[in-house]
């Protein structure tokens, strides 16, 4: 008689999950799968409405990373009026990579100390009631204050260049509609109401000690969590140097061999193809070269930091070899080193700011550049979560006939369900109780993907998990309810 | 000059000259009555929207339609009509299908400003979910019919430059529109246009190409609510069919 186990929701994730987990007749894994039980349907509807909507309404599919879609968007709507991405004035182009790398710094701020950090510093077995950020806030004050501060900076950075912290509308095709003043600068280096930059670098070096630290004590769970081979992909800049907002499409498999390169991202359709499967709203991304078995990709900071060969500033370039000397690996593919990754690129984030914001091009009043209307335009960014691309074909009347969105926990599909499966296993192979811990870990292993299932739904405290233990005739055997 | 006549408003007198309309009256007596599809010095007043109905003889009445005279006594506030008014502009929210965070006209927009003047939350009313086109036929004006709410301003209070007038009604009751002659609207000129979009209350009326293209806080209705803020139009021409009324 085959069991299943049902975690729904999975929590401290941003959107809506469930995991179902199948047993055979001797409690052995026999499949798991990770459900992505909510559809928005931006594709469709944003068909009929004019072009120059889109950057601002395809960005409400999201709370949690609303400037990379409409960063995406509006790269994509550059193309549709002529603009390429290397064709933006200096303060456009600028001002953008400013608030996208604000965007990043705060997301990745929210993820590690709001999300992830309770799993870190209580433990994955520790008492449900203490894993959230309540109570990282009243034993790690410190800690939690930085982080709090740190994602503050971010937001006020997106804040002070796209209008608002949520939902922004200054990104406008061909440009930017505001620039940024000399006063407003003032704001992120005068340590007043937000940290400065340089508080931020110092801080993030700092977090990065601690996290080294961490890594230091607890090498043998984290190296044996979720450790499974996969390809990489992400933008790549100049020298295939990290670039989160612009580049070239690359990829690399398990071992580090390039399988992608120098991709223009306007030919994404001859590279890469999508699957789809019955159970899930979700996508299965892959390279149409290797098929979908072999071909997908994760995306992400961990791979980030596969794909590029250096970082372009150098605090972050020196934690960037010295996390590779500590694996070893010039390649990792261990789940949890997304936690340490994403740390580094939030230190690479505030170095970048903080050279923007000492740039007297961000004053310039040449905010919008016009061009010649094409029939369709495709943006891709390096998102917090991964790569992001957005594609529209739009008729000679303005109207968007067409969208393609691959975002990017879609990438991370595949690695998500393969990191439940191996953790399913080990947890709960030959084990007849399923305890509420061993289901955490299960989320652990998704967690670490920060996944982005829709927008904002975040949970504090008590969790409203539930799951069941069901025979192969819906029959429940077994309920565990956290409260 | 006419001699002047005392009419009370909220109990409060006031000195007025007859014929003259109440809304500018009030306004120029510190009273405030909140108004849509009006706009100062408009001619002849449209009446469409009802949003600035005061109470006179015991009637509901839209006060830009009224003009003074000797002894008349109005209400303009109280809690009736404010729910009243409330009301009236939560009937145009679900009548069409309005999403601010996703239009362009947000900020600018006189629906959008007094839904938050009024307080308006949700509707108490159900949304109709009226399917609608977006006319995408001329080269320099999109037509959100979605946004439409029929307050004549286009219709009534725009010509071309030779004095034709380039929206219609077309239909009846609940199957009443707006009609667009793309052919005109094409032959208008950038300041014709501008002005256009201008004189639509809502993001009806859109330029073609442009949009979100003002910061937070630069936008009409950001800093400054409606009830204080004084809508521009240009003035009806001297010279005939000289374009804009």
């Amino acid at each position: 008689m085959t069991k299943k186990i049902t975690i729904e929701p999975v929590t401290r994730i941003e959107g809506h999950g469930k995991v179902t987990i199948h047993l055979d007749d001797n409690n052995q894994v026999t499949e798991s799968r990770f459900h992505i039980v909510e559809f928005r349907g931006f594709e469709k509807f944003i068909q009929g409405r004019p072009y120059w909507e889109a950057p601002v309404v395809v960005q409400r599919l999201c709370g949690i990373c609303p400037v990379s879609h409409h960063l995406a968007a509006a790269k994509a709507i550059d193309q549709v009026v002529g603009v390429d991405a290397n064709g933006l004035t200096a303060v456009g182009e600028k001002m953008r990579r400013l608030m996208h790398y604000g965007q990043i710094f705060q997301s990745h701020a929210l993820h590690f100390f709001y999300l992830a950090a309770p799993d870190l510093l209580f433990g994955i077995d520790a008492d449900p009631k203490k894993r959230n950020i309540i109570s990282v806030i009243q034993e790690h004050k410190e800690l939690a204050k930085k982080g709090i501060q740190l994602r503050k900076f971010g937001q006020e950075i997106i804040r002070a260049t796209a209008g608002k912290k949520i939902h922004g509308i200054s990104a406008v095709p061909g440009g930017i509609h505001k620039n940024l003043s000399k006063a407003e600068i003032e704001y992120f280096l005068n340590d007043i109401n937000v940290p400065s930059v340089s508080t931020c670098i110092q801080w993030m070096e700092e977090i990065l000690d601690f996290m080294k630290d961490y890594h230091v004590k607890n090498k043998s769970w984290i190296h044996g969590f979720s450790d499974f081979p996969s390809n990489h992909l992400s933008l790549v800049g100049e020298d295939n140097c990290m670039d989160l907002y612009h580049g070239k499409l690359r990829a690399v498999d398990t071992h580090g061999k390039v399988i992608l390169d120098n991709i223009d991202y306007n030919d994404y359709l001859n590279y890469f193809s999508e699957d789809v499967k019955a159970w899930t709203y979700l996508k299965f991304p892959y390279l149409k070269q290797l098929g979908p078995q072999k071909g997908w990709n994760r995306v992400g900071p961990l791979s980030r930091l596969n794909v590029c060969e250096a970082l372009p500033t150098p605090r972050a370039q020196k934690r960037l070899e010295e996390y590779r000397r500590f694996t070893g690996q010039r390649i990792n593919n261990m789940g949890l080193y997304y936690h340490w990754a994403r740390l580094i690129e939030m230190l690479h984030c505030a170095e970048y700011m903080q050279d923007l914001l000492e740039d007297d091009d961000l004053q310039n009043k040449d905010l919008i550049i016009k061009g010649t209307r094409r029939p369709e335009g495709v943006g891709v960014i390096e998102a917090p979560r991964g790569t992001l691309l957005h594609h529209y074909e739009v008729s000679d009347m303005d109207e968007i006939t067409r969208c393609n969105l691959i975002v990017s926990t879609t990438h991370n599909n595949e690695a998500m369900n393969r990191a439940v499966n191996i953790v399913a296993k080990r947890t709960l192979n030959n084990n007849s109780q399923v305890t509420e811990a061993m289901l955490n870990e299960i989320e652990v292993a998704i967690r670490a993907y920060d996944p982005c299932l829709s927008c904002a739904t975040h949970a504090v405290g008590d969790m409203p998990l539930k799951v069941s233990l069901l025979d192969h005739k819906g029959k429940v055997l077994q309920e565990i309810t956290k409260t | 000059m006419k001699k002047k006549v005392n009419i009370t408003i909220d109990g409060k007198s006031i000195s007025a000259t007859p014929d003259d309309n109440i809304v500018e009256v009030a306004k120029a007596n510190g009273v405030y009555i909140p108004t849509l599809c009006f706009y100062p010095d408009m001619g002849k007043c449209l009446g469409t929207c009802r949003v600035c109905t005061v109470k006179w003889k015991r009637h509901h009445v839209a006060a830009c339609t009224l003009k003074v005279e000797e002894g008349m006594e109005l209400t303009v506030q109280s809690d009736e009509l404010k729910d009243l008014r409330k009301a009236l502009v939560e009937l145009l929210f679900v009548e069409g299908n309005h999403f601010c965070p996703g239009c362009e006209k947000s900020g600018d927009c006189k629906l959008q400003a007094l839904g938050y003047e009024l307080q308006m939350t949700v509707p108490r009313f159900h949304y109709r979910f009226n399917n609608r086109i977006i006319e995408y036929n001329s080269k320099k004006i999109l037509f959100e019919h979605n946004r439409c709410i029929l307050c004549k301003r286009c219709t009534h209070k725009f010509k071309d430059s030779k004095g034709r007038r380039v929206f219609f009604f077309k239909g009846k009751g609940c199957h009443l529109e707006v009609e667009m002659v793309t052919e005109l609207v094409d032959q208008l000129n950038e300041e014709q246009v501008d002005h256009l979009v201008e004189l639509c209350p809502v993001g009806a009326l859109l330029k073609k190409g442009k949009g979100f293209d003002r910061p937070y806080g630069e936008r009409k209705y950001d800093k400054t609510p409606v009830g204080q803020t004084t809508e521009t139009h240009p003035k009806p021409s001297t010279k005939k069919h000289k374009g804009l009324l």
